[in-house]
């Protein structure tokens, strides 16, 4: 009974300690931003108040500094758009600041209230959540340098005009091209199924609209027969498609709404005897290496990209904006189609 | 009559027969709405069909519950088996390596070094609980939190892909018609039982999971029981891995194992075992892990909406709780009674 008096008593101390390291910590980091920004807000509305925010026509890449707030790190694709961004600002002579968040809000805003200290021209960022920005966003505008939104939108509760523009893909489009491309591979039409990412995510929802929508407008001879998820994972859509193949076996084609599900499909098929590519086609979306890979292997047919190449748009938009022109609210990412025929010369260039 | 009542009874007290009850319940279930559900055919020399496929998907759950089992017999839970499958499969895929048809480390010595990582991590994890007294709930939760990280930085936070056939065995190979992943439950079901029933081990765990003080005072070193216990569980989860990333030809340190630790408590419950410790049953388990497969591959074969799955799972883990309630049961004998008396 003493021992574990003596046990808790120890932890009972150990977990002070420990909270009190966390409550320590953040003050002491938080510090350098606090005191930088206050001085910078207070300063620059000073000077706004009489002029308001300048244009700067003379502007080019190689005199302009950017920040970009980047999520992290958590994926190939994540990845693929950090290499994006800073590939293409070596390419311009842009002046780029970059910070890695690690899936923290804290640190991106942390990064933001940096940005505005050292002066940038403008601020990119992949914001980690859909709000929580307006207090930040306005620091920023209140210094004159607009936002520019990379491929994550936020919500109604940030006002419109912090931030001038969203780069990013169309989801919904990337489902309607899906099923052109589908029906492009089966003109007699047939059963298909469809493999939906995690329900309730921003990409399947639309991935799903977009698909289906198109199929029932233009195509009445491709039938849906089921559709199920398989929470955008290799497992997933492996355990469902073997599933709904035993049930519904003269299907012709799978949609899945990403690359990862038709790999797992891919392996479902090819386990119950089909011939994943010709017997059965397949279709899905975002364009990763291993996709290439089972194209070239003839098991694949289509994949939509959901590019993460921002790069080039995103200093484009950028530029423009700086200079005092004006970008579309919504900049739709330059997205390609990729078909089994030229994969084997595409997949040397994937990066991602 | 009364013969049936009797049996009725009989049956009403063995557990066991509740949660296979339930299980066919649900077997008959799909007979109803899609007969072709239990139609088997022979593919490549193989058996094929929906019924192969729940043992087949569900042979990794099989095996976390047994490990689960007896974790939970010590009155303890082990919520880190999810994230030990991820470590378990990364350990094993960068072992492999990711050259087509070839592997960095003999396959023997891959799986082996993977197993032992797993069995570590359950070693861990019963030092936290016997030696330093931390609250298994607690205990395992800093390796369920910790586990996925480990992963990801084994696997560098990417998808790994492997392309070594004889890996493949394990998870998606057959052997004399039958998934190979379906004898590994069978060899883990018995040895586990041989273990715990042919020496005195299992009636210690039973013993510290009824009253820990109790069986310390008997003599029984309790602290190793439970090391074991967590160790064994450990190893089971890593068996679960292997399985999975075998079956996947892939380690996915975010997604592999998702969820199974809920799932194997709940398989472990469903069975019949108590989950404040003391008495347990390995093949109550296994039932409850099938259970919670056949439901699994009902809703896809049964075409729920994916909106609603999560809401019909868990009626159906509800219903089949109410059944194994024995304060339900003698509600619902006592009302039937009641009416009864009241026509006559």
């Amino acid at each position: 009974m003493l021992n574990i008096k003596r046990i808790g008593l120890l932890l009972l101390v150990a977990g002070l300690a420990l909270s009190a390291c966390q409550t320590a910590a953040p003050t002491e980091e938080a510090a350098p931003a606090e005191q930088a920004a206050p001085a910078e807000a207070v300063e620059a509305p000073a000077e706004e108040a009489m002029t308001a925010c300048e244009a700067k026509p003379d502007m080019t890449y190689e005199t302009m500094t950017i920040g970009f707030a980047q999520v992290g790190a958590e994926s190939g694709w994540r990845d693929g758009e950090t290499k994006s961004i800073r590939d293409t600002a070596t390419e311009l002579g842009v002046n780029l600041l970059f910070s890695d968040a690690q899936q923290k809000q804290e640190n991106q805003i942390k990064a933001i209230r940096t940005f505005i200290a050292a002066g940038v021209d403008a601020i990119g960022i992949a914001p980690v959540v859909t709000t929580g920005w307006e207090t930040v966003f306005q620091e920023a505008k209140d210094a004159c340098i607009p936002i520019l939104l990379v491929d994550r939108g936020v919500d109604a509760s940030v006002p419109e005009d912090l931030y001038v523009t969203f780069i990013g893909s169309d989801f919904i489009l990337e489902g309607k091209n899906a099923a052109i491309e589908l029906a492009q591979l089966i003109p007699d039409g047939g059963d298909i199924i469809e493999l939906e990412g995690t329900t309730g995510a921003g990409p399947a929802i639309d991935r799903k609209k977009g698909f289906e929508d198109e199929i029932a407008a233009s195509y009445p001879n491709i039938n849906i027969v089921a559709s199920q998820t398989g929470d955008f994972t290799l497992a997933g859509g492996k355990e469902v498609t073997a599933a709904l193949i035993k049930k519904y076996p003269d299907i012709v084609a799978v949609y899945a709404h990403n690359d990862e599900m038709a790999l797992g499909a891919i392996q479902a098929l090819e386990e119950a005897g089909m011939k994943p590519g010709t017997d059965v086609k397949v279709v899905s979306i975002d364009g990763e290496k291993a996709i290439f890979q089972a194209m070239v292997e003839g098991k694949a047919n289509v994949t939509v990209e959901c590019s993460p190449l921002l790069g080039p748009q995103f200093f484009e938009a950028a530029l423009t904006t700086v200079q005092g022109g004006t970008v579309d609210r919504w900049i739709k990412s330059n997205e390609g189609i990729f078909r089994q025929d030229t994969a084997a010369d595409d997949i040397s260039s994937r990066v991602y | 009559m009364k013969k049936l009542n009797s049996i009725i009874q009989k049956l009403g007290s063995n557990r066991l027969a509740w949660s296979m009850f339930a299980l066919a319940a649900i077997l008959l279930f799909n007979l109803i709405v899609y007969p072709e559900f239990f139609k088997i055919t022979i593919l490549d020399g193989h058996l094929y069909g929906s019924l192969v496929d729940i043992f087949r998907n569900g042979a990794p759950l099989m095996v976390l519950a047994i490990g689960m089992t007896l974790v939970v017999a010590t009155g303890g839970v082990d919520l880190s088996v999810g994230p030990v499958i991820a470590v378990t499969g990364a350990v094993a895929t960068s072992l492999i390596g990711l050259e087509y048809g070839s592997t960095n480390t003999p396959l023997f010595l891959a799986v082996a070094l993977a197993l032992g990582v797993a069995a570590l991590c359950g070693f861990w994890n019963g030092i936290l609980v016997s030696r330093i007294g931390i609250q298994p709930i607690v205990a395992t939760l800093i390796l369920y939190v910790a586990g996925r990280g480990v992963a990801q930085m084994i696997t560098n936070g990417k998808i790994m892909r492997i392309f070594y056939e004889p890996y493949f065995v394990f998870g998606s190979g057959y052997f004399l018609s039958l998934p190979v992943s379906l004898y590994i439950v069978l060899l883990v079901y018995i040895v586990a039982w041989l273990f715990t029933r042919r020496t005195s081990f299992g009636l210690y765990v039973e013993s510290i999971g009824i009253n820990s003080e109790a069986s310390r005072f008997t003599g029984i070193n309790e602290k190793n029981v439970k090391l074991l216990a967590y160790t064994l569980c450990g190893l089971c989860a890593g068996i679960a891995g292997i399985i999975i990333s075998s079956n996947v030809k892939s380690a996915d340190g975010n997604n592999a194992g998702l969820w199974y630790e809920l799932d194997a408590i709940l398989s472990v419950a469903l069975g019949g075992t108590s989950l404040s410790g003391g008495r347990f049953s390995f093949a109550g388990s296994i039932i409850g892990a099938l259970i919670i497969q056949s439901l699994t591959t009902t809703i896809y074969s049964t075409g729920v909406p994916p909106q609603v799955i999560m809401l019909v799972k868990a009626l159906v883990v509800f219903l089949v709780s109410l059944l194994q309630s024995e304060n339900f049961r003698k509600m619902i004998g006592s009302l039937l009674n009641s009416r009864k008396g009241a026509i006559q």
